[in-house]
């Protein structure tokens, strides 16, 4: 019986071997002359975008043959664990978004090739939607983002406060007039800074504030070093106030993360994003005020590039994925992906066509602060790294640490970064 | 008489107690399925008092249609069920037989292999994450396509990465060691003489004797299989394969979801807590007669 039984598993061994080497080898029979492209996004769960790619994809594929786009969708959350897992096992697809300030660490990896759309067609996007790193294009991508300042106009009246304007913004000094005028007439927390979020809010909402007092999150000059920027005297000064604000009772971290408490009238400021204005303004109607942000000493600053389309290297149809590119930056796709995720086309003449954002459109204002004051955070393969040391630091000083130590810990950090990487090719 | 009563009222007291320990244990999970009825400003306002608790304002059912619209939670479930259950069962005979071969058998190495296993408990998970996708994406595979037997390189984006990484398991196989090892020897030399191989010992004699290590390892391998996010999230991409999990991560974006989110909680929690409902008395007796504290 055991005899049996042994001698039917070499026979299967056998048949087995039989069939491998007579059969080839799957990748390589189906890689070669194939149009297909595959494409991943990070929009998994969010209809209203998926449901533009689905039509940028449909006209494309219907408009040539040679060519075919394959679409793959994960979730915001874990997307940058799929990037990198593929990376290590090559398997990257063509086409890939990715969060404006992570691409130099991934053109710096070698995960993206040079993105090769024509200049045309990139000077006619929003600076801040263009991704450069070391003078070459890597990414661009069909909208930006935008911070400002909700309130409501009929608050501020009955304060006697100034409502500020592009122009005019508020100061520093005028912003804590107000600040204490709003909690002296009852409400609790004047001002929501969002600080109740995580990860890369602290430094897209919080670093302008810094470039706005005449500090920054690195020396942009050589990209070498964080001291002086982020530890020199104007930081210390902002992240004082930073402190100072919490200590006041101006703002808290109590939550929740959103605009859910402007809405409700807990808050008479809200520093918030283009992507709250939508229900602010069914909440809030004629009463919303969409403000810029304040004048630090530096002219106001928000924060500039959101998700941005890139090739990856291996990519064996990349021609292909440059006419889809190209196709895909048509106006009426981008204000399509502006009017259903509230955010601003990258292009002037799709933000004529958005209902949004055109010049009467109800959130106008934000493209205006867009053009006005965004400033892209610094295009270094060590930013991942000086965002989550800016987050700790600012957390930290909101929490009461002593500022100059706290702010020098994390310049240093930063700095042995950047050496161990030597120099991220800089 | 006296006495009676006194003892009847401490009985009441540590009812009592128990009750308000219940119902402390009980409020994330009725916040869950109260808040889950709510849309997301109710939840958010109600946050901070006895509403968030109670199922009272703008009550329906959107969330779930909403659940539905977003993510495929069928196919989701479907998925952690079927690799759950599969790491679950494999996990029981391979480290049951591990554990049996390192406690029985009298074998040349057996204690340094039992230290290397153990050691393996130190390493945390997000450590060798990396250059695991690595290892899987080398690995051999067959694959049928144009109606012919193909082989590959790779197992990305399958059932299989999912489920075999996490068959083996330290801790199981130290376990299921250190429970046979209080199985009295004589009983294998009884079965020896009766001319029984070793097979036939761990098959009919260990296993039978062994059923609260058997449970045990079945929850200790359940809960995490079950609530596997980083892994899938790095090794599997098409979404059809995707485990529940990590479609929680479908809910969050520029603005979360959060009646929603707790819907999907909801569904997701419900088969867990079914088959705790269902096997509680095994478990807690598995769990005492096998001294795991959790």
């Amino acid at each position: 019986m055991k005899r049996k039984s042994l001698s039917m598993l070499a026979a299967a061994g056998l048949s087995a071997a039989l069939v491998l080497s007579g059969c080839g080898r799957a990748s390589e029979s189906s890689s070669g002359g194939s149009g297909e492209i595959t494409m991943w996004t990070h929009s998994a769960g969010n209809p209203g975008e998926l449901a533009v790619y689905q039509q940028i994809i449909a006209d494309f594929n219907a408009s040539q043959s040679k060519y075919k786009i394959v679409q793959q969708n994960f979730p915001q959350g874990s997307y940058n664990e799929a990037i990198t897992a593929a990376a290590t096992a090559r398997k990257l697809p063509c086409l890939l978004d990715m969060d404006g300030p992570v691409m130099p660490n991934w053109a710096w990896a070698g995960y993206l090739q040079p993105l090769g759309l024509p200049d045309d067609l990139l000077n006619s996007l929003l600076p801040t939607t263009v991704g450069r790193y070391k003078d070459t294009v890597y990414s661009a991508g069909y909208w930006d983002a935008a911070l400002s300042i909700f309130a409501r106009k009929s608050v501020l009246d009955k304060n006697s406060i100034r409502i500020p304007t592009v122009e005019k913004p508020w100061t520093l000094d005028e912003f804590d007039a107000a600040a204490t005028k709003l909690k002296a007439s009852g409400y609790q927390t004047p001002l929501d800074l969002g600080a109740a979020d995580k990860g890369e809010w602290w430094s897209y909402a919080y670093s302008p504030m810094l470039q706005s007092a005449g500090g920054d999150l690195i020396n942009r000059g050589t990209m070498k070093t964080a001291d002086g920027a982020l530890n020199g005297q104007d930081a210390v000064k902002f992240f004082t106030w930073f402190q100072q604000a919490f200590k006041n009772g101006w703002a808290d971290n109590a939550g929740p993360v959103g605009n859910q408490r402007f809405i409700d009238d807990k808050v008479a400021l809200s520093y918030t994003g283009v992507w709250n204005a939508k229900d602010a303004l069914a909440a809030v109607g004629d009463d919303l005020l969409i403000l810029p942000p304040v004048d630090f000493g530096k002219g106001p600053k928000i924060g500039g590039g959101s998700w941005q389309w890139g090739i990856s290297v291996g990519c064996k149809n990349a021609d292909g994925a440059r006419e889809y590119l190209k196709f895909s930056f048509q106006d009426k796709y981008l204000a399509a992906f502006a009017d259903s995720q509230v955010v601003i086309p990258s292009t002037t003449a799709a933000a004529k066509t958005s209902k949004y954002f055109s010049d009467t459109g109800a959130l106008h204002q934000f493209a205006v602060l867009s053009q006005k004051f965004a400033l892209a955070r610094p295009a270094t393969p060590g930013y991942p790294v000086i965002s989550s040391t800016f987050e700790k630091a600012a957390k930290d000083i909101m929490s009461g640490a002593d500022v100059k130590s706290t702010l020098d810990t994390a310049a240093k950090a930063i700095d042995t970064d950047i050496t161990s990487q030597n120099g991220y090719g800089f | 008489m006296a006495e009676h009563a006194l003892r009847r009222r401490r009985r009441l007291w540590i009812y009592l107690a128990m009750a308000g320990l219940a119902v402390f244990f009980l409020f994330p999970l009725v916040f869950m399925f109260v808040s889950s009825l709510k849309p997301d400003g109710q939840i958010l306002s109600d946050v901070g008092g006895w509403r968030a608790f109670l199922p009272v304002g703008d009550i329906s059912l959107r969330n779930y249609s909403g659940v539905f619209d977003r993510v495929p939670v069928g196919r989701f479930l479907l998925n952690s069920v079927f690799v759950t259950a599969v790491v679950v069962g494999a996990g029981l005979v391979v480290n049951s037989m591990a554990g049996f071969a390192l406690s029985r058998l009298r074998w040349t190495g057996r204690g340094v292999v039992l230290s290397i296993i153990i050691a393996t408990l130190i390493v945390p998970f997000e450590t060798i994450a990396v250059p695991m996708v690595y290892w899987v994406s080398q690995l051999p595979t067959l694959v049928f396509q144009n109606g012919i037997v193909q082989y590959d390189f790779g197992w990305l984006d399958s059932y299989e990465v999912q489920i075999v990484p996490f068959i083996a398991n330290g801790f199981s196989v130290f376990l299921f060691a250190q429970y046979f090892s209080t199985i009295p020897t004589a009983i294998d030399e009884a079965a020896r003489i009766d001319g029984a191989g070793w097979f036939t010992i761990y098959r009919k004699i260990a296993v039978p004797l062994s059923g609260p290590a058997f449970a045990t390892v079945a929850i200790l391998t359940f809960l995490p299989a079950w609530n596997q996010y980083l892994w899938p999230s790095m090794v599997v991409q098409d979404e059809n394969l995707r485990p529940v999990m990590v479609g929680m991560q479908y809910f969050f974006q520029d603005n979360t979801a959060w009646g929603e989110i707790m819907a999907y909680t909801s569904m997701i929690t419900l088969p867990v807590l079914v088959v705790f409902l269902a096997f509680q008395r095994a478990f807690v007796s598995s769990v005492a007669a096998s001294g795991v504290k959790g």
